[in-house]
């Protein structure tokens, strides 16, 4: 593949390879910008560069992935995304038909999600300067007033609830990328979840906050939302789904479910009196089916995450720093 | 008053004498008032930030006894580091000797450790005409509780958990009188006006909770005791059905229970009790002493101590604990009331939460308990006392360095991550906090914390440069990090082995500057080099050391989880000695090893370094000799658990057994390395013969500790004099310990090994503190020759 320069063969790939995949009427404006309408409430906007390996992995690929994660990053302010951009790194050399097969799965996530790709780039860099394929997503949407969702709304005796079960993406990856031989095939949790955040928002306005445990897992999630605050964070071991074999591949690689991470799952805070409602929402949905609540948001040892371990003891769970060395053994 | 000396007498002197060490809240003032009345002297005694300060006048030749008195004699808890005359100038003074109020809180000493109940409450406890006969409470200067109920300085009643008990008018007429055993005890009490027990669960309401509780205990139940420092649970050591049921119900499978013997007679018709250990047992600080087990002795259920040839022994330390082996006359399991590996309960409501469950009953009264100190747990050996757990009676006695240590500026080292303990250096004085446990569990950070403030509080402590260990996920690395970034003060890392090799040295009064080879060797700790170490050869000093040998850098597959599943070490070894066709190499040993896809995708992981860091562990290689030997289950309880069974087994025949053959070469970077293949294939050739596990352990214990000896040796330095220092938990294993001990000294030199601190990571912070001394020391000086 020699694609680059931006001349006649650039164009050839993207008219071949993306435009089938992605056709959508914004796209189909054919300006160098998609222009939109303007919508009725505010606004975000969301970036995320997406860079995996392996590339194709059980339960989706890097197109799906770029899809997903932007769409969700915009969902946790709240919001309805209505348009995504992207912007494609190709390495010179890499199999065309790879690329074909990442567009297909780019476009039909889009289109499942109901959100149009309204605009795109695609660069090739030579080989040897690029990991296969880079894809960068923008995703914009509106929230609808009355949702004021940040970290300056948490409160002590709040509740914490999860949309589902931890662990499947990161160990997904690890046993593709690692050649592991697990029995059972583990497959990533990759999804877009605005339409079920959708219904929340639209059932309790008063959510305080919405994120997603991507890199990090959820012990990164929940530290940076206490570190350095007046509040702490108390989870029960019991309560957090895990998958029985996502578990099992933890304990014998001697992983913590609670640092791997996901891409199809929501941290949900909200007051007590509505964890109910939402949690039956949640499990409404495909991707909430297996919602908990899973901690509450306290007073007590502010600043930290702790948890009520199996046994009855408790644990602080803690960020770890780049580098996973053991402090035990 | 014996002799009225007459002011116009030409024959009187003055002096003032400064006494320092742990003179504060352990009688030392009506001491010295007793020592100045019984000579007719006149003058005054008083507490300060330094001490006390003691001025008196008479003849001098009555002063000169009176000094002497002070420098040879001092009550039970006192700790006397120096008595010196610092004025011989007259100072106005009639003729009493009097004892000055304490001035404005300006005392700053610190505090000495709780106190076994002493013969004189326990003469009064058993006297049915003493107004404390039966009283589980009693206590005087010489005895009782201290930092565990203290919560904050100055020490007196009212800042600690007595303040709520009014004294009744004898007991302030004792507190009052310097002539009293009593003269200021702030935790005195009487059935009067002090604490009272109570009895909740079974038998709840008894008119008697003791009698009731002695009863409960007969039947053979589990009975939570509140102690000293947290709660225990309790239960007839000869009873095996309830010994098995405490084990269930902790959910804790193997780690040896402690038993409260009622005399030391009774300790000796279980364990052999040397001079020393029984010394030790009937010290104020009544630690659990490790004893071994008599052949023909009284056997204990199994359960106990299982696979154990020695077992943990206390005597009773409070008058409650009197109280209930005078009735029982029976040694009694007393475990620290936990679930598990949590911190040791304290509080009377979570007592009854967590530990519902386990106890049927609890035996608790309304004295809290303000710090949690564990029990201390010690062994002896022909080498001395060694400490595995330095906590109750022992913790926070300050630890005299040489004045070469002293610190340019108070140092606070925060310790490790297991096994935590911190260190308070001022001056010479190094001052080490109990044990306070896994700092991943949430109780024992806390108290980590709270541990801390009341230390600085208590020792006016502001400390002038931090130190901690090299791993940054260490909880205690990242609060000294944010404490020294907050308050601007320098931070030093200290490599995790160097501050073993630092507190060995440095409780073994080594002056700095010297420098010497250590043997160094542990579960893990993060190296120089950014890899994890845990069995080192080390040269140098308390300024900086460099590593000279090691043993082979092996995986740990699944991290932490090697420490939990010994036969994942075994993998990892017999990989790393064979190759990929371990399994065929030694086809006996690879059974040991769990077949299956597991198997598989461990080594996979150990291939491709997923989640399977290399370290070179003395811990992990007895794990993965103990699995091949097949000496503990798929899964152990706690850390020591393997190299326990394995140091049992081995006992019987370390005399006259031949350690196993090592290899031993330099690696691609020059450093010496042991290779354990010729080890491992001589191991699995003994078992093939059918040569039972005990000689097998044997045999691994000597070739072990012919290789460290070699490997040390394999430096720059021959070993043939100077100091060889021995750290990390791994020397807590006395077969070991002492062949590598044995073997120094055969080539000449002087075997260094810990006494007073703990070998493993509770001696961490030791170690941290001085290094930081040497650091910060302008004019430290390094490898200026062999110390
Ligand atoms: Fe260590
Ligand atoms: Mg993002
Ligand atoms: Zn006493
Ligand atoms: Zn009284």
């Amino acid at each position: 593949m020699s694609h680059g320069g931006g001349g006649r063969a650039t164009r050839e790939l993207i008219a071949s390879v993306f435009a089938p995949h992605f056709a959508n009427p914004l796209l189909e404006q054919g300006h160098d910008a998609a222009r939109l309408e303007r919508p009725d409430g505010r606004i975000v906007v969301s970036t995320d560069g997406h860079v995996i390996s392996p590339l194709f992995f059980p339960g989706g690929d890097i197109g799906s992935l770029a899809v997903h994660g932007t769409l969700n990053d915009v969902a946790m302010g709240g919001a309805q995304p209505i348009a995504l951009t992207s912007a494609f790194v190709i390495e010179e050399g890499f199999p065309l038909a790879d690329l074909e097969r990442i567009a297909a799965s780019m476009g039909e996530a889009a289109r499942r999600a109901g959100v149009p790709i309204a605009t795109g780039d695609t660069k090739v860099v030579e080989r040897g300067k690029g990991d296969g394929v880079f894809i960068t997503t923008t995703g914009i949407g509106v929230v609808p007033d009355g949702v004021e969702i940040g970290p300056d709304r948490l409160a002590a005796g709040q509740a914490i609830l999860l949309s589902g079960t931890l662990g499947d993406h990161g160990v997904a990856i690890m046993s593709q990328r690692q050649g592991l031989e697990f029995e059972t095939t583990i497959t990533s949790d990759s999804a877009a979840l605005h339409h079920m955040v959708a219904d929340m928002v639209a059932a309790v306005p008063g959510i305080a906050l919405l994120r997603d445990p991507t890199r990090g897992g959820l012990s990164s999630t929940l530290n940076e939302l206490v570190e350095g605050t007046q509040l702490g964070v108390l989870i029960e071991e019991a309560a957090i789904p895990v998958k029985g074999e996502v578990a099992s591949a933890c304990e014998l690689l001697g992983l913590d479910p609670l640092h791997i991470a996901n891409e199809g799952k929501l941290v949900c805070i909200c007051e007590e009196a509505d964890a109910e409602t939402l949690l039956a929402i949640m499990r409404s949905h495909g991707e909430g089916t297996d919602a908990a609540r899973i901690g509450t948001v306290t007073a007590e040892e502010p600043g930290f995450v702790r948890m009520t371990t199996a046994i009855g003891g408790t644990r602080i769970v803690d960020w770890l720093s780049g580098e996973q060395l053991p402090r035990i053994c | 008053m014996a002799r009225a000396a007459d002011p116009l007498t030409v024959d009187r002197s003055y002096r003032t004498l400064r006494v320092r060490g742990q003179v504060q809240a352990v009688g030392y003032r009506p001491f010295v008032w007793q020592c100045a009345r019984a000579l007719g002297l006149a003058g005054d005694v008083a507490n300060d930030g330094e001490g006390v300060l003691v001025r008196v006048a008479g003849p001098s030749e009555a002063l000169d006894r009176f000094e002497a008195r002070l420098r040879h004699e001092a009550p039970p808890l006192a700790r006397v580091f120096s008595v010196e005359v610092v004025d011989t100038a007259p100072f106005a003074c009639g003729e009493d000797f009097a004892i000055a109020r304490s001035g404005g809180g300006a005392v700053t000493t610190g505090i000495v450790p709780d106190a076994a109940t002493c013969p004189a409450c326990r003469a009064e406890l058993r006297d049915p005409d003493d107004r404390r006969h039966g009283y589980a409470f009693g206590n005087c200067t010489h005895c009782g509780p201290r930092l565990s109920i203290m919560s904050a300085l100055p020490y007196d009643r009212a800042r600690t958990s007595m303040a709520d008990f009014a004294l009744c008018e004898p007991c302030a007429r004792e507190y009052a009188d310097p002539a009293d055993r009593r003269f200021h005890a702030q935790p005195i009490a009487c059935p009067a006006c002090g604490p009272q027990l109570e009895l909740s669960g079974e038998g709840e309401g008894a008119p008697d909770p003791l009698a009731a509780s002695v009863d409960l205990l007969r039947m053979g139940r589990i009975v939570a005791i509140k102690g000293l420092g947290g709660y225990h649970l309790a239960c007839l050591a000869s009873d095996a059905g309830v010994v098995a049921n405490l084990r269930s119900r902790k959910a804790r499978d193997a780690k040896p229970f402690a038993v409260m013997v009622p005399s030391l007679t009774a300790a000796r018709e279980l364990c052999e009790v040397s001079d020393e250990a029984a010394q030790a047992l009937e010290s104020p600080a009544a630690p659990i002493v490790l004893l071994p087990l008599r052949q023909d002795g009284a056997a204990l259920p199994e359960r106990v101590a299982p696979g154990q040839d020695h077992l943990g022994l206390l005597l009773p330390y409070t008058p409650l604990h009197h109280l209930l082996m005078d009735a029982l006359q029976a040694p009694l399991v007393m475990t620290s009331g936990n679930r598990s590996d949590e911190p040791q309960v304290t509080d009377d409501g979570e007592a009854r939460t967590k530990l519902a469950g386990i106890a049927d009953a609890w035996l608790g009264h309304d004295r809290a308990i303000v710090n949690r100190i564990d029990d201390s747990v010690m062994a002896f050996d022909a080498r001395g006392p060694v400490v595995l757990r330095r906590a109750r009676g022992l913790a926070p006695d300050p630890i005299l360095l040489p004045e070469s240590l002293a610190a340019p500026v108070p140092i606070l080292a925060m310790g490790g991550e297991l096994k935590a303990t911190f260190c308070l250096l001022r001056g010479r004085e190094a001052v080490l906090s109990p044990h306070i446990g896994d700092l991943e569990d949430a109780v024992a950070r806390a108290d980590y914390r709270r541990m801390l403030d009341l230390f600085c509080d208590l020792y006016a402590f502001t400390p002038g440069a931090i130190a901690v260990d090299g791993h940054p996920d260490y909880a205690s690395t990242r609060i000294g990090s944010a404490l020294a970034h907050e308050r601007g003060l320098p931070l030093v890392t200290v490599d995790h082995h160097h501050a073993h090799l630092a507190a060995c040295l440095a409780e073994n009064g080594i002056a700095a500057g010297g420098t010497v080879t250590a043997l160094v060797c542990d579960g893990l700790g993060l190296g120089g080099d950014g890899t994890l170490w845990g069995g080192e050869v080390l040269r140098g000093g308390y300024g900086r050391a460099a590593r000279t040998g090691a043993l082979p850098a092996v995986a740990l597959p699944g991290g932490a989880a090697a420490m939990k599943q010994p036969w994942r070490n075994l993998l990892a070894h017999l990989r790393h000695a064979f190759g990929d066709a371990w399994a065929d190499a030694v086809p006996l040993l690879a059974e040991r090893v769990p077949a299956g896809p597991s198997r598989q995708v461990l080594q996979r992981a150990i291939a491709q370094g997923l989640n399977s860091p290399v370290c070179s562990s003395g811990g992990r290689l007895f794990d993965a000799v103990a699995a091949a030997l097949d000496l503990c289950g798929p899964s152990i309880s706690h850390e020591g658990e393997a190299a326990m069974a394995l140091e049992a087994a081995a006992r019987p025949f370390v005399t006259g057994e031949t350690g196993y053959p090592f290899g031993l070469a330099r690696d691609a970077a020059g450093l010496a390395r042991l290779d354990f293949a010729h080890l491992w294939q001589a191991l699995a050739r003994d078992l093939g013969a059918g040569v039972p596990v005990g000689p097998i352990a044997a045999r691994f214990h000597l070739g072990l500790a012919d290789a460290l000896v070699a490997l040390a040796s394999a430096g720059e330095a021959s070993l043939s004099h100077g100091r060889v220092a021995l750290s990390g938990g791994v020397f807590n294993n006395r077969i070991l310990r002492e062949a590598v001990a044995q073997r120094i000294e055969d080539m000449g030199a002087v075997p260094l090994v810990h006494h007073r601190v703990p070998a493993g990571d509770g001696g961490l912070s030791l170690g941290q503190v001085v290094v930081a001394a040497a650091r910060l020391d302008g004019d430290w000086q390094e490898d200026t020759g062999t110390c």
